[in-house]
C-alpha cells in the first residue's frame, strides 16, 4: 500500500465534500472512496489471526452498561455504535464490514480485566473501543500489552501514561488545564484560585498540574486553597464556608458523579452564584452530560474547559449531532467524551487503510500522523506519544443545559502526557 | 478406610467429585481462557468456604469477608508490585523505583512498611497473618462482649466500608481507586503467559482442597461439634463451662486466613488487587455464593462460588444490558425454592433417588454407616 494514501485521501475528497455541502452530508463527509473486498486479500491484510473474514472484521466495545458508570460510559457506546454505523454503510473498512462484540464492564474493574482478556484471547476482535475510568484502563492495561490488543480510550484523564497498545482519544491533563488558566487570567483578570476536587487520582494529578501553572507559569497568582472529599460526598457547606472567607478569583472544581449535583446546588444555596463572577466558577468535569444531573439552572454561569461541545458551530458537528439525535433520540446530549469515543473508530479506519492490514503492529506503526478532518470537534492528528493534538475550548453554562463557547485555542494543543516542570 | 471418622463414605465421594471437576474436567474440557476464569472463581470459593464455618456451622455471619480476602489480595499484590517496580522498568518516573503510583502522588521513597514486601516468605506469611490478626482483634473486640447476630454483621459491614475508604483515602500507600495495577513476575516468572496461568490455577486448586480438608476436620473434631451446639443453644454451652467467646474468635479468624489466601490467590491470576474486591457490595456476593451453595456444606460452597460467577459471566455475555436482572431472579428463586441451596437440593432430592436406584439394585446391603446427619 502507498503510504500515507488515506490522508490525502480523507483531506482532499472531504473539504471538497463539505464545500460542495452535498445532499447526503454524512455518507460524503467520510471518506466515501470505495475499496472493494476482494482488493485485499483476507490472508495479506490479517497476518496474526485476528477475527477478519472476506467480508467483515469484528472489534470490541468495553464498557459498563451496568453500574455505577453506566451513565457516564453509555454515552460512549451509542457514539461508538453511530461510528461504526456510518463506516459500514460507507462500504466498512478496507472493504469489510465492522462486527462488534459489546461486553459489559459492570463498573468493576476486575470484570474489565476478564472481558477485556476475552475479547482479545476468545473473539479475536481487531481493536477494542472502550473503558471509562482511568481505574479501568489500569486493570486492562496489562491484558492489551500481553496479547497485543489495541485500545481506543476516549476519555479525558490524568495523563502519565503512553501505552503502545492504547490510542487516547481524550485530552490530557494539560490539554485541558492549561489554556483554561491561562484564559481564566488574561481575559477576566483572575489572580488567586481555589482548587477543589474528587479524591482520586484524576483530580489530584489535574489540581497539581494547575497548582504548578499557577504558581511557576502565571504572574502574580496564588492558589489559595487546595480540597478534595472522597467520591459520593454530598456535603460541601464547610469548603463553601472558606471559599467565601478567602474569596478566591476562581473556584477551580474538579468534582465528579453524584457529588456534582450537591456541590453546585449547595454553591447556589449559600450564595455564590456562578452568573454573577465573584468568584468565577470554571470545571473541567462538568459535560453537558453531568449538566442533566445538575440541572441547568443550578449551574448557569459556571464555565467548563473542555475540547467540544455540543453547541459548536461547524458543518462536521451539525452533521455529527444530527446524525446521533436520528440514532439515540432527540433528547440525548452530547459530552466531550462522546465525542471522543465517536473519533475511535474513526481513527482506526483511517490508520488501518494507511497501513493496508489490520495487523496490529502495523496499525500502530500507521497511527502517529493519522488525521481526521471530519470530527465533530474540528480537525485531530494522532501525535507521536498516542495522543490527539486538538483544541482546548471554553464554554459557559446556560439554564439549557448546554454550553455556550466563549474561547478556543488558535492552534491545536500538542499532547504532552509528561509535562516537564509539572511533576 | 480409617478415614471414616474424619470423613464418611458419602463425604468422599463428594470430594472426590469435585477433585475429579476441578483437576480433570474443566482442565479439558475448558480452554485458557476460561481455565483461567474458572481459577478465579475458586479463589472466591476459598472465602465461600470459611463462611460455611462460620455462618453455616458456627452462627457468626460476617458481612465483612472482603475485608480479609482484600488484605491477602493485598499483601501478594505489594510484593508482585515492589518486584515490578525495578528501577529500569520505572525509569521513566521523577523517583524510579517505587511503585508508579506512589511517584503520582508525590512519594520520594518508599513507606516503610512496605519494605518487609520485598521478601518473599515475609509477604506470604502476611497473606495469613495479617487478616488472621485483624479478624482476631475484631474477634476479641466483639465476642468477647457478646456482641453476635445482626450487630456483628452490620459491624462487620461497616469494617468493610471503612476499610474501603482508608484504602481510596490513602492512594499515595495503597494505589488508591486503580488498586495495584500491572503485576508482572513471582521471583522472575511472569505470571501472564497461559502457561504460568494453568500452572496457578492448578496451585490453587491444590490449595483449596487443602482448605477443604482442614474445614472437613473443623467439622468433625469436638470443636465443630461445639459450633453447632453454639449456633443452636449458645446459652446452654456457656453454661456447660465452655468459653464460648474463644471458639467464635478462633472459627472467624480460620474464615479470614481462608480468605486470605483466596486473596492472593485471586491477585496472581488476574494480575491486580483494588478495592472494589474489599468493600460491602463484594462482601456480600461472598454470603451469596455461600447461600446458593448451602451454607451447611462446605462443598457445597464451592458449588455456588462456582455458579454463581458462571453464570455472572455468561449471562453477562449473553446479555450485557440485562444480565444483572438473570443473576436477580436466580438468586431469588434460590432463596424461596431451595433455602439450603445447592447442596439441599442434593441431599434433599437427588441423593435419596440415587440411594433408592441404588438399593433396589443391591437389596440386601444396608444404607450406609449411620453417621449423625446435618
Amino acid at each position: 500500500m502507498s503510504d500515507g494514501f488515506s490522508e490525502n485521501n480523507s483531506k482532499g475528497v472531504n473539504r471538497r465534500a463539505v464545500l460542495a455541502g452535498g445532499t447526503a452530508l454524512t455518507a460524503s463527509l467520510f471518506m466515501p472512496k470505495n475499496l472493494r473486498a476482494q482488493d485485499f486479500a483476507t490472508a495479506d491484510i490479517n497476518t496474526t489471526g485476528l477475527a477478519v473474514t472476506d467480508d467483515t472484521v469484528t472489534i470490541g466495545i468495553l464498557h459498563s452498561v451496568t453500574g455505577t458508570m453506566a451513565i457516564s460510559e453509555t454515552g460512549s457506546v451509542q457514539a461508538e455504535k453511530l461510528a461504526i454505523s456510518q463506516i459500514n454503510e460507507q462500504g466498512g473498512i478496507l472493504g469489510r464490514k465492522i462486527e462488534y462484540i459489546q461486553e459489559d464492564g459492570a463498573s468493576d474493574w476486575p470484570t474489565f480485566a476478564e472481558k477485556a482478556r476475552k475479547l482479545l484471547v476468545n473473539d479475536k476482535v481487531a481493536s477494542v473501543m472502550g473503558c471509562w475510568t482511568s481505574a479501568s484502563r489500569k486493570a486492562v492495561l496489562p491484558v492489551f500489552e500481553q496479547h497485543n490488543g489495541f485500545l481506543y480510550y476516549p476519555t479525558f484523564y490524568e495523563g502519565l501514561e503512553q501505552s503502545p497498545n492504547v490510542i487516547y482519544t481524550g485530552q490530557e491533563a494539560t490539554q485541558q488545564i492549561i489554556a483554561g488558566l491561562d484564559w481564566v487570567n488574561q481575559t477576566k483578570g483572575a489572580k488567586s484560585f481555589y482548587l477543589l476536587g474528587s479524591d482520586y487520582i484524576w483530580p489530584r494529578t489535574s489540581n497539581k498540574i494547575a497548582r504548578k501553572h499557577i504558581e511557576n507559569f502565571m504572574e502574580g497568582c496564588e492558589v489559595v486553597g487546595e480540597e478534595y472529599y472522597p467520591l459520593g460526598h454530598t456535603q460541601f457547606n464547610s469548603v463553601i464556608n472558606k471559599i467565601r472567607l478567602r474569596k478566591p478569583d476562581v473556584i477551580y472544581a474538579i468534582v465528579v458523579g453524584g457529588s456534582n449535583v450537591a456541590f453546585y446546588k449547595q454553591l447556589k444555596a449559600a450564595g455564590i452564584d456562578p452568573t454573577e463572577e465573584g468568584p468565577i466558577v470554571l470545571t473541567i468535569s462538568v459535560t453537558e452530560d453531568e449538566i442533566r444531573g445538575i440541572g441547568g439552572e443550578n449551574i448557569e454561569g459556571a464555565y467548563a474547559c473542555m475540547k467540544y461541545f455540543q453547541s459548536l458551530e461547524n458543518e462536521n458537528n451539525i452533521a455529527f449531532v444530527k446524525a446521533f439525535k436520528e440514532m439515540w433520540g432527540e433528547d440525548i446530549v452530547i459530552g466531550d467524551v462522546t465525542q471522543a469515543a465517536y473519533l475511535g473508530p474513526w481513527l482506526w479506519k483511517a490508520a488501518v487503510e494507511k497501513a493496508g492490514s489490520f495487523d496490529v503492529d502495523k496499525v500502530r506503526e500507521a497511527s502517529p500522523g493519522i488525521e481526521l478532518t471530519t470530527a465533530p470537534e474540528g480537525y485531530v492528528k494522532i501525535h507521536e506519544n498516542h495522543h490527539l493534538w486538538s483544541k482546548t475550548r471554553v464554554g459557559r453554562a446556560q439554564a439549557d443545559g448546554q454550553y455556550e463557547v466563549v474561547f478556543e485555542t488558535a492552534e491545536l494543543v500538542e499532547p504532552d502526557p509528561f509535562p516537564e516542570g509539572y511533576q | 478406610m480409617q478415614s471414616s471418622a474424619f470423613m464418611t463414605r458419602k463425604e468422599l465421594i463428594g470430594f472426590l467429585i469435585l477433585a475429579a471437576l476441578i483437576f480433570i474436567v474443566f482442565p479439558v474440557a475448558l480452554d485458557n481462557f476460561r481455565l483461567n476464569l474458572f481459577g478465579k472463581y475458586l479463589t472466591y470459593a476459598f472465602v465461600a468456604v470459611g463462611l460455611a464455618l462460620c455462618w453455616g456451622a458456627g452462627g457468626i455471619l460476617s458481612l465483612g469477608q472482603g475485608v480479609f480476602f482484600g488484605l491477602g489480595g493485598y499483601c501478594m499484590a505489594m510484593f508482585l508490585k515492589l518486584e515490578a517496580s525495578t528501577p529500569e522498568n520505572t525509569a521513566i518516573q521523577s523517583t524510579p523505583g517505587i511503585p508508579d503510583f506512589m511517584d503520582w502522588n508525590q512519594l520520594k521513597e518508599l513507606p516503610w512498611w512496605w519494605e518487609p514486601f520485598y521478601s518473599l516468605p515475609i509477604a506470604l506469611a502476611a497473606v495469613v497473618a495479617v487478616p488472621v490478626i485483624f479478624a482476631f482483634i475484631i474477634g476479641v473486640a466483639m465476642f468477647t462482649r457478646r456482641v453476635g447476630g445482626v450487630y456483628f454483621a452490620i459491624i462487620t459491614q461497616a469494617f468493610a466500608a471503612i476499610m474501603t475508604i482508608l484504602i481510596i483515602g490513602q492512594q499515595g500507600y495503597t494505589g488508591g481507586v486503580n488498586g495495584i495495577t500491572d503485576l508482572r513476575t513471582l521471583m522472575g516468572w511472569d505470571i501472564r503467559t497461559d502457561e504460568a496461568k494453568t500452572i496457578l490455577y492448578f496451585v490453587n486448586g491444590a490449595l483449596l482442597f487443602v482448605v477443604l480438608l482442614v474445614a472437613q476436620y473443623v467439622r468433625k473434631s469436638k470443636l465443630g461439634r461445639l459450633l453447632i451446639a453454639m449456633r443452636d443453644q449458645e446459652d446452654r454451652v456457656r453454661f456447660s463451662g465452655y468459653n464460648v467467646a474463644n471458639f467464635k474468635i478462633f472459627i472467624f479468624c480460620l474464615g479470614a486466613a481462608f480468605a486470605g489466601i483466596g486473596g492472593a490467590m485471586f491477585t496472581l491470576q488476574v494480575g491486580f488487587m483494588s478495592p472494589t474486591l474489599v468493600g460491602i457490595v463484594p462482601s456480600i456476593e461472598m454470603v451469596i455464593f455461600c447461600a446458593v451453595g448451602g451454607r451447611l456444606s462446605i462443598l457445597g460452597a464451592v458449588y455456588g462460588a462456582l455458579l454463581v460467577n458462571w453464570a455472572k459471566t455468561s449471562l453477562s455475555e449473553s446479555f450485557p444490558e440485562l444480565w444483572l436482572l438473570g443473576l436477580g431472579a436466580l438468586f431469588i428463586a434460590v432463596v424461596m425454592f431451595f433455602p439450603n441451596g445447592l447442596a439441599g437440593v442434593w441431599s434433599e432430592k437427588i441423593e435419596p433417588r440415587l440411594l433408592a436406584l441404588f438399593n433396589q439394585k443391591k437389596p440386601s446391603r444396608p444404607t450406609p454407616d449411620g453417621a449423625p446427619a446435618e
